[in-house]
């Protein structure tokens, strides 16, 4: 299920979609894109690979089928998962895997270090959450799969508006760096990089190890 | 906060700029590429009409998706042979150095890049692979990328990064006899879980880490990610001269003594502040072995799997999934469990002395009936350095495959795979669901010495009851 939708470009500052919910902690990026399909020299196809593994578990389980078969998220484009989500590899193809599935924002309790900053490089923020908030996220997505989450990255809120459940708000957390990044349409970093082309030289000329050891 | 430890030291000096997001610019002294997280990083540098910056400090090998048995080119998955053929075009096109397949240099890009002498003190390493804190033990700030950012680094020679904490993990004693890094690292994520280390780099010290060997500091150091912490490191000392002294891309001559002097004013001295503490006592660890999904679970081999009761409440669920994945009952002693393959490699435990540790459990017994027992060194120099002693010799008298050098079962992108439900004994370092080829393959982490025991007996065996004989 590719999405459409074009991906992130410019300031970041709300996002408004369905929510898709994959519950467990330590959800690792093996499970995100398993290995085989990172026999690749192009993100491009790696939409069907996003929880593979799991999806075909899940497909004639009693408990399944896996979130992301289940035709009430095929539009879904905010993922609220649990702790220590998208640890192991820094394979950049799990953030992509989900980018091209369709998720544009992720909010969960917490998030693998390498994980994060891969989605940051995309524009896909990773908002965390208070377990409560999150276990309650899921809970109403779960009951109103059509529900609409509207991320407001400036306020750092999430409200989830159903008709079932009614208005609810959450306090989503982002560090400040990340979230000035985002807002700003900074998060992008490769033009930062390269507009300090004079310092980069200065830092190059003072590291010993470039120069023979001789500077120390 | 933390101050005047190594990571600061090296941080300080690495810091370009700050950038406006808040984060700071670094500059990276040494890029480390493969086959699989660069050619969209290429792709990307092509689209934007970017040249690489230092192409001198970018070095290429192949490592993920090599066979093990037959290296003939074309390799016979076009797919391997594509995503080789896409590596060996970009460093043409860009000038960088590639240690190809037969160059006498190719492996596993964290066991190359130490013995080929280009991991330093005091450099930052980056490369698109989460196992790049493996260069840490060298006293190196060392860490894994992702594709976007192997884009930034290749273009700009610099990434935009926010700085970690730095946790002391201080060990103190001695490890026992067949207790080895890998016991010690798996004890270590056991006790602080896999998330432990997230936000923080990991100094480890003390007596027991001043012990250990420069193979067993890149173990120690390679799994640190495994635990949460993006890079973990061991300051540089003697141990660590000796080892770079004459490898090809060390210093040499006048330089060599600047290097030393230099190198030693980066370790973290009696004024260092550290923004936490942890400390453990070496001669207390049991050869440890995980038991489910994650290498957080994990437990001396002299241990039972963890019952629902043992588990903290909020690890429950977790523990609930990995009993039903690995088909393990709590409560039950995790030695004597059955194995089908035996796997001893990787950039965790595929170097010399690993391979060592496991010969010597090998010599003079038989693989048990029923067991695929292989043994993948981690480069061209391992495996030369091994069959100059004979190791190879050792391993297939023994019933062992000897095979070629690569990244092979660890995560099963080449041929190299379970099947199905199989279970199995593995020196490597993730025990993920999935994770050796099989959607529903199974992986029990240990030590080399620990796999041999294993692969002799066909089921999980202290490796100390096999030494003492
Ligand atoms: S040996 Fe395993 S962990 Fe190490 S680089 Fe290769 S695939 Fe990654």
């Amino acid at each position: 299920m590719a999405s459409s939708a074009p991906f992130p470009t410019g300031p970041i500052r709300t996002h408004r979609g369905r929510g898709v919910a994959v519950v467990g902690a330590d959800i690792d990026t093996d499970r995100i894109i398993p290995a085989r399909f990172l026999k690749c020299v192009t993100f491009d196809d790696l939409a069907c690979g996003a929880f593979a593994d799991d999806r075909s578990e899940l497909a004639n389980a009693a408990a399944g089928p896996h979130p992301f078969d289940r035709p009430e998220h095929r539009e879904a484009s905010v993922l609220v998962v649990n702790s220590n989500f998208g640890c192991g590899s820094s394979r950049e193809h799990a953030p992509q895997a989900l980018m091209r599935w369709g998720i544009r924002a992720l909010i969960g309790e917490s998030f693998a270090e390498i994980f994060f900053g891969n989605c940051l490089a995309l524009g896909i923020p990773c908002l965390s959450a208070e377990p409560a908030a999150v276990r309650a996220l899921q809970e109403a997505i779960a009951a109103d799969p059509g529900a609409e989450l509207l991320l407001d990255l400036e306020t750092l809120e999430v409200e989830l508006e159903s008709e079932f459940v009614g208005v609810n708000r959450w306090r989503v957390h982002l560090d400040p760096g990340p979230h000035q990044m985002l807002v700003s349409g900074q998060w992008d970093a490769t033009g930062q990089l390269l507009a300090n082309a004079a310092a980069l030289g200065d830092t190059a000329a003072r590291l010993p190890y470039l120069a023979g050891f001789s500077a120390v | 906060m933390s101050a005047a430890t190594l990571y600061d030291k090296v941080w300080d000096l690495h810091r370009v700029a700050e950038l406006p997001g808040g984060s700071t610019q670094l500059f990276i002294g040494l890029h480390l590429i493969h086959e699989v997280t660069s050619p969209q990083a290429f792709a990307a540098l092509k689209d934007l009409d970017l040249p690489v910056r230092h192409p001198e400090r970018t070095v290429a090998t192949v490592d993920h998706i090599v066979p093990t048995t037959s290296q003939a080119r074309p390799f016979a998955d076009p797919l391997a042979e594509q995503m080789l053929a896409t590596l060996e075009a970009n460093c043409a096109a860009h000038g960088i150095t590639l240690h190809g397949i037969g160059s006498g240099r190719q492996g596993i890009v964290h066991v190359i890049a130490p013995e080929l002498g280009l991991s330093q003190p005091g450099m930052t390493v980056a490369c698109g692979d989460s196992h790049t804190s493996t260069h840490g033990a060298f006293g190196a700030i060392a860490f894994g990328i992702g594709t976007s950012q192997v884009r930034d680094v290749l273009a700009s020679q610099s990434l935009a990064m926010n700085k970690l904490k730095v946790r002391r993990i201080w060990v103190d004693g001695q490890l026992q006899p067949g207790v080895f890094a890998k016991d010690l690292v798996l004890h270590v994520i056991r006790s602080l879980g896999v998330k432990g280390g997230v936000g923080y780099a990991y100094e480890f010290a003390g007596p027991a880490i001043a012990a250990l060997s420069m193979e067993e500091r890149m173990t120690l150091c390679n799994m640190a990610i495994e635990g949460g912490a993006r890079c973990g490191y061991v300051n540089p000392d003697q141990t660590t001269f000796d080892y770079l002294q004459g490898r090809p891309f060390a210093p040499s001559g006048e330089a060599w003594g600047r290097a030393v002097a230099w190198w030693s004013s980066l370790a973290s001295g009696p004024e260092a502040v550290f923004d936490d503490e942890v400390r453990f006592d070496a001669a207390a660890i049991a050869p440890t072995i995980t038991w489910g999904i994650t290498p957080g679970q994990g437990i001396g081999v002299d241990e039972a799997v963890p019952t629902v009761e043992q588990t903290p409440p909020e690890e429950r669920p977790l523990a609930e999934e990995a009993y039903r994945y690995m088909d393990l009952q709590p409560g039950t002693p995790i030695a004597g469990t059955p194995v089908d393959v035996c796997f001893i490699g990787s950039c965790t435990n595929g170097r010399l002395s690993d391979l060592q540790a496991a010969a010597a459990v090998a010599r003079g017994r038989r693989v048990a009936p029923g067991i695929k027992a292989f043994v993948v060194p981690g480069s061209e120099q391992v495996a030369a350095a091994a069959e100059a002693e004979g190791l190879d010799q050792v391993f297939v008298e023994a019933g062992f495959e000897w095979r070629e050098p690569g990244c092979s079962m660890c995560l099963a992108m080449n041929p190299d795979r379970l099947e199905g439900r199989q279970i199995s004994a593995s020196s490597s370092n993730r025990n993920f669901k999935g994770r050796q080829g099989s959607a529903t393959g199974r992986t029990l982490l240990m030590s080399p010495a620990m796999v041999a025991a294993a692969a002799v007996t066909g089921r999980v065996t202290d490796v100390r009851a096999l030494l003492q004989t």
